[in-house]
């Protein structure tokens, strides 16, 4: 009992002082998520809109990947990513295995599903109501695509914080891929998994506060954006 | 493409239009030329919207042809704009909504500008220019369709129940807004169930029923002596499902029962 009350004031002290590790960790791992967030946002927006708009061979398969992987398992996607990435793999050359690099690769793999995967439905609703008018107006292909992407944002917001929500709270692709490695790879989740293993709660309890805020204020924001979204557009 | 193209007359040939083996349109054949303007009148269902669809261009006849007979009719989409039954708005403010159709057109800014500014000013939406179109009243966005439809000057515009669900003042607004739209060159072809509405605006008459025409004559013609039993029925405001449904006798060989007369 002792102990856990003395890991929590330990965890406050660590976040209050701003602890150069513990900041460090938060940095990295916010920057891995929210790069692999911005390049699954670039792949995924333009692809889940033209899966929604275009009907082209492949079509149905895309769709059926795609949400297949919206729940692919991250420790397999950490295995596959190092063996390409492994000294024998494919990219074995670019000695990308156990850099940031890697893990935002990995990461990327289990972002761009999800995001896709809302962005088609989104759209796709959005394009049964626009359809003839976009059509009545003369506007072509990619005038539909941009107009309908911009006149979802709120909505693909949300499927963007959804992708970011994700990347940010996986553990077993980035440890796979980065390897946990102290001022190298470490972020929090796999940190805290060190950290458990290793007995220091007090650093593992002040990552996991740091956290549970972060996706607490990313599913507030997303659930404020909507609804003042809907308040505002219907 | 220059506004003023000259897509005209259109001609429709023996046109028919199926869904899933339903023959929702039988028949037609008509031509418009420039100058008058047509209501398209009948009972709900009888096709009048899937009509209007086919001549703009968004739906395909399963067979028989539509085609813009006029100099620039093998480039007939930026002539033509139409208001939908139910308004179609983006999810942007109401001067976006006729900005984004004005872009498509490649008008410049200042062009734009001054059009959106005229066109909400004379559809009494200028106080709700920077408002979300989608929070609009239904009626407002009946409006906002027309101003944006407007906007782009085309050769030939569709309403389709361009007063349907507007108070006594709004509709006469927007029927002088149809006129001032016709005075400026523009081909009218729209639908109404509003028959005092019809002899108000148009100039002649197209009476559906069950996906075949009727009757086209003359408005005046038209309301007066009507060749059709159906739309002699339709005009007295009988109703005309109840006594189909009664008999269920073809459209050809119906009779009225009250004033009995052969269609000839
Ligand atoms: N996509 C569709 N699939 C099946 N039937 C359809 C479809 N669209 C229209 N119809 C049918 O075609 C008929 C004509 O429809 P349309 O909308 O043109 O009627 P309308 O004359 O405009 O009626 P209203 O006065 O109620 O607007 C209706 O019976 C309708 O049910
Ligand atoms: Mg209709």
């Amino acid at each position: 009992m002792n102990d856990i009350s003395d890991a929590f004031a330990a965890a406050f002290a660590m976040v209050a002082g701003f602890d150069k590790d513990l900041a460090e960790i938060v940095g990295l791992s916010l920057e891995v998520s929210l790069s692999a967030v911005f390049i699954a946002a670039v792949i995924g927006l333009p692809l889940g809109a033209a899966t929604a708009l275009f009907r082209f061979p492949g079509r149905k398969v895309i769709i059926v990947l795609l949400n297949a992987f919206m729940g692919l398992p991250p420790v397999v996607v950490g295995l596959i990513v190092y063996l390409l990435l492994s000294r024998a793999g494919p990219f074995g050359v670019l000695g990308l295995l156990f850099t940031p690099t890697a893990m935002i690769i990995a990461q990327v793999i289990l972002v761009t599903p999800i995001i896709a995967s809302l962005t088609r439905q989104v759209i796709e609703d959005l394009w049964r109501e626009y359809e003839e008018q976009m059509r009545s107006l003369g506007a072509g292909p990619v005038r539909s695509l941009t107009a309908l992407l911009w006149d979802a944002r709120f909505s693909l917001l949300t499927a963007i914080l959804a992708g970011f929500g994700r990347a940010s709270a996986e553990v077993g692709a980035v440890m796979i891929v980065g390897g946990n490695i102290d001022h190298a790879t470490r972020v929090m989740t796999t940190a805290i998994a060190l950290e458990v293993s290793r007995g220091d709660l007090a650093l593992a309890l002040g990552l996991g506060l740091i956290l549970l805020v972060l996706s607490t204020c990313v599913n507030g924001a997303a659930f404020l954006i909507r609804d003042a979204a809907q308040k505002r557009h219907a | 493409m220059d506004p003023r193209a000259d897509i005209l007359p259109l001609v429709l040939d023996d046109v028919s239009f199926e869904i899933n083996g339903m023959r929702l349109i039988k028949d037609l054949s008509c031509t418009f030329e420039a100058g008058p303007r047509t209501a398209i009148i009948g009972p709900n269902g009888a096709g009048k919207s899937l009509f209007l669809r086919l001549c703009h261009g968004l739906l395909t006849p399963s067979a028989g042809t539509i085609r813009w007979a006029g100099p620039d009719g093998a480039d007939p989409v930026a002539a033509q704009a139409m208001v939908f039954q139910r308004p179609i708005m983006l999810r942007r403010s109401v001067a976006a909504n006729v900005d984004f159709a004005l872009k498509l057109r490649n008008h410049g800014k200042p062009d734009r500008t001054a059009i959106i500014d005229e066109v909400l000013g004379r559809c009494g939406l200028r106080r709700l220019k920077d408002n979300p179109a989608r929070v609009l009243s239904f009626g407002e966005q009946q409006k906002l369709a027309l101003a944006r439809a407007w906007a782009l000057k085309p050769q030939v515009l569709f309403l389709d129940e361009p007063t349907a669900s507007l108070d006594p003042a709004a509709t006469h607004a927007v029927e002088e807004i149809v006129q001032a739209i016709h005075h400026e060159g523009t081909r009218i072809i729209m639908t109404t169930h509003d028959l005092g509405q019809a002899r108000r605006l148009a100039d002649e008459i197209i009476f559906l029923h069950r996906g075949r025409m009727l009757e086209h004559a003359p408005t005046e013609t038209f309301f007066t002596e009507p060749k059709n039993d159906l739309a002699q029925a339709f005009v007295k405001g009988e109703l005309l499902w109840w006594k189909l449904g009664k008999d269920n006798r073809r459209a050809g060989g119906y009779e009225v029962d009250k004033a009995p007369r052969r269609r000839n």
